[in-house]
């Protein structure tokens, strides 16, 4: 029997670029990036101005390259923009709400402009905004909402044609610690419970740490490293030691041992070369009478990737 | 094995992904033009969006039932007014309208960022501005026709014969459908180089009021120095003027104003009329293609 694998095969890469440049004058702000994006949660990370947003529209065909190519869903950006956007969400960086329409008539009339017919606009507008945790509001003038709620009617507005793929410019930009936690737990869902895969763009590492599978970094418009974030933030040789107290003799004490020892606040820093060295660490700690607090192994951060001056930026900075 | 299974259990059912159709090109395009035609009224819009064009509507109809009481009770032969200079007369109505309604048309997606939302999505940006000016002009022929449609249905209603209806009718429906073409133009136009809603309404009735100003008093000094041949083309200033001098000309409409007689100056009028509306149009066009996604 003949097999014609390509008639059930999806193509794995949702997002493929071949030395994508893009020039505006004499600024570069995307720069000869090559690089390949399956399914999943992927972070886009990068300082402001990096290149992140003219990369997403790029992908969106709403600018032309100056140079090199971009396929997205296997379609060619140059020239299947309309049939692309049909299939991609994006919510913008920035406001985009009008103050005196509800929620449900805006992502109705945007539901219609991605191509649902009326009945259905009207339903998947309902389904949306309450996954997107938005419920009597919506039927209130949006002049009124919280940054919360703007943020999770831009959110529904993106997602409520069931695209494949959704693009996110900054989702957490403004919002306060819990309404921060609520928006990655969104991101979660969107790709584990609706399927959906999701470019989520940042300049606070810590939160694509917590929700991506892999990162994308770019810094000036060129690519710095794309990998998955386990790769990122494996575990590294540094065990860190929290005694109850006196954590200045115990360092003393272990450094006596052979190990290199560093003292940050409460915690010690030791580095191990192999795991006999965990024994020695809980037999002084033994010793001394001291109390374990904590025993554990160091992760390496995203923040890492961008080098000391970029990490005092990020969340989780040391 | 064995267990029935249960029966009118109610499932969290959870994300639904859509199957369903989706729209090509041209069903966007016209759910745009019925959503912005929508708006234009203030309908799935707050209450107070709904109060100017709602009162403008209201009044640009007044008048009409007040003809029709008015020839019903006098039992007169004829309309009190004609159909034809109904739109001249009220054009400062409908010039609120226009500079009311074509800010909320278009200003508003420029200043909340609305517009990359738009062009995220399969639309061009050639579609949303045809179609913003096909729901303009739609929501002014709404404003314009509906009056003339009472004065008709009124003139039927009190037993004048329909034959001498139908003409001066058509005539004014058809100037009707013209003008708001050009206001829709003008007025979009205008409406989009701020994205200051208060701008743009200052903007867009100063332009209407000054061509109109300009038509009128040019136009009245060409006729008290007896230079009656030229006062007729000061018509072409102003777009009532406009329409008003194609209605007589081309449809011989009744006027009240030095109209242009006859075919040719009538076409030179129609064919003013109709470049305004192309030029507004491809300016619109060339205004967006400037318009950033975010």
């Amino acid at each position: 029997m003949p097999v014609h694998p390509t008639t059930t095969t999806q193509p794995t890469a949702l997002i493929v670029t071949q030395a994508l440049t893009k020039q505006f004058g004499a600024v570069t702000a995307v720069s000869d990036l090559t690089v390949e994006i399956g399914t999943g949660i992927i972070g886009l990370v990068g300082a402001n101005g990096a290149g992140k947003s003219t990369l997403i529209k790029l992908l969106l065909g709403l600018l032309s390259p100056s140079a090199g190519q971009a396929r997205v869903l296997d379609m060619d950006v140059t020239v299947d923009g309309p049939a692309i956007r049909a299939l991609v969400g994006y919510m913008p960086e920035h406001d985009c709400l009008p103050p005196d329409v509800t929620a449900t008539e805006f992502v109705v009339h945007m539901a219609r402009m991605s191509g649902l017919p009326a009945t259905a606009a009207r339903e998947r507008t309902a389904d949306t905004l309450r996954h997107v945790g938005l419920h009597e509001e919506r039927y209130r003038p949006m002049g009124g909402y919280s940054t919360g709620m703007r943020q999770r009617v831009k959110l529904a507005q993106a997602l409520v044609h069931d695209p494949r793929l959704v693009f996110l410019d900054e989702p957490t930009n403004g919002l306060d610690p819990t309404g921060r936690d609520d928006m990655l737990g969104l991101v979660e869902r969107i790709h584990g419970e609706f399927g959906i895969s999701v470019l989520v763009t940042s300049h606070l590492l810590g939160e694509l740490e917590r929700v991506c599978d892999h990162v994308v970094v770019i810094d000036g418009g060129r690519l710095l490293r794309a990998s998955t974030t386990a790769e990122v933030t494996a575990a590294s040789q540094v065990m860190v030691v929290e005694v109850d107290e006196q954590p200045d003799d115990l360092a003393q004490e272990l450094a006596h041992l052979g190990l290199a020892v560093r003292v940050v606040g409460r915690q010690l820093e030791v580095v191990l070369t192999d795991d006999s060295g965990l024994d020695v660490v809980r037999d002084r700690v033994a010793t001394a009478g001291l109390g374990l607090v904590r025993l554990e192994r160091r992760r390496h951060r995203m923040s890492e990737l961008f080098g000391d001056a970029e990490a005092g930026r990020s969340t989780n900075g040391r | 094995m064995g267990v029935e299974p249960p029966t009118g259990v109610i499932h969290d059912i959870g994300y639904r992904r859509y199957g369903g159709g989706r729209a090509g090109a041209g069903d966007i395009r016209r759910a745009l033009v019925v959503d912005s035609l929508r708006a234009a009224f203030g309908l799935g819009r707050s209450a107070r969006s709904k109060v100017m064009p709602m009162t403008l509507l209201a009044v640009m109809c007044l008048p009409a039932a007040v003809i029709v009481a008015g020839t019903a009770l006098t039992g007169a032969d004829e309309l009190v007014g004609t159909y034809s200079t109904y739109l001249f007369n009220l054009q400062l109505v409908v010039s609120v309208f226009v500079a009311a309604q074509a800010p909320a048309l278009v200003s508003k997606d420029l200043r909340f960022g609305v517009m990359g939302l738009y062009f995220s999505r399969p639309l061009t940006r050639s579609d949303y501005v045809v179609g913003k000016f096909t729901a303009m002009t739609a929501a002014l022929l709404v404003l314009t026709a509906t009056p003339l449609l009472i004065l008709f249905l009124g003139a039927l209603a009190v037993g004048l014969p329909i034959g001498e209806q139908v003409p001066d009718l058509a005539a004014a429906l058809a100037g009707a459908g013209l003008a708001s073409a050009i206001l829709a133009g003008l007025g979009l136009l205008v409406a989009a180089l701020t994205p200051r809603r208060g701008f743009a309404v200052a903007a867009v009735i100063a332009v209407l009021m000054v061509l109109a100003g300009v038509q009128g008093v040019s136009q009245t000094i060409a006729v008290e120095s007896g230079m009656d041949d030229a006062a007729v083309w000061y018509g072409l200033l102003s777009p009532y003027t406009l329409v008003d001098g194609a209605q007589s000309g081309l449809l011989g409409a009744p006027s009240v104003l030095p109209v242009p007689t006859g075919a040719a100056a009538g076409t030179v009028f129609v064919a003013v009329s109709l470049l305004l509306v192309v030029g507004s149009v491809l300016a619109l066009l060339r205004r967006y293609r400037s318009v950033s996604v975010s």
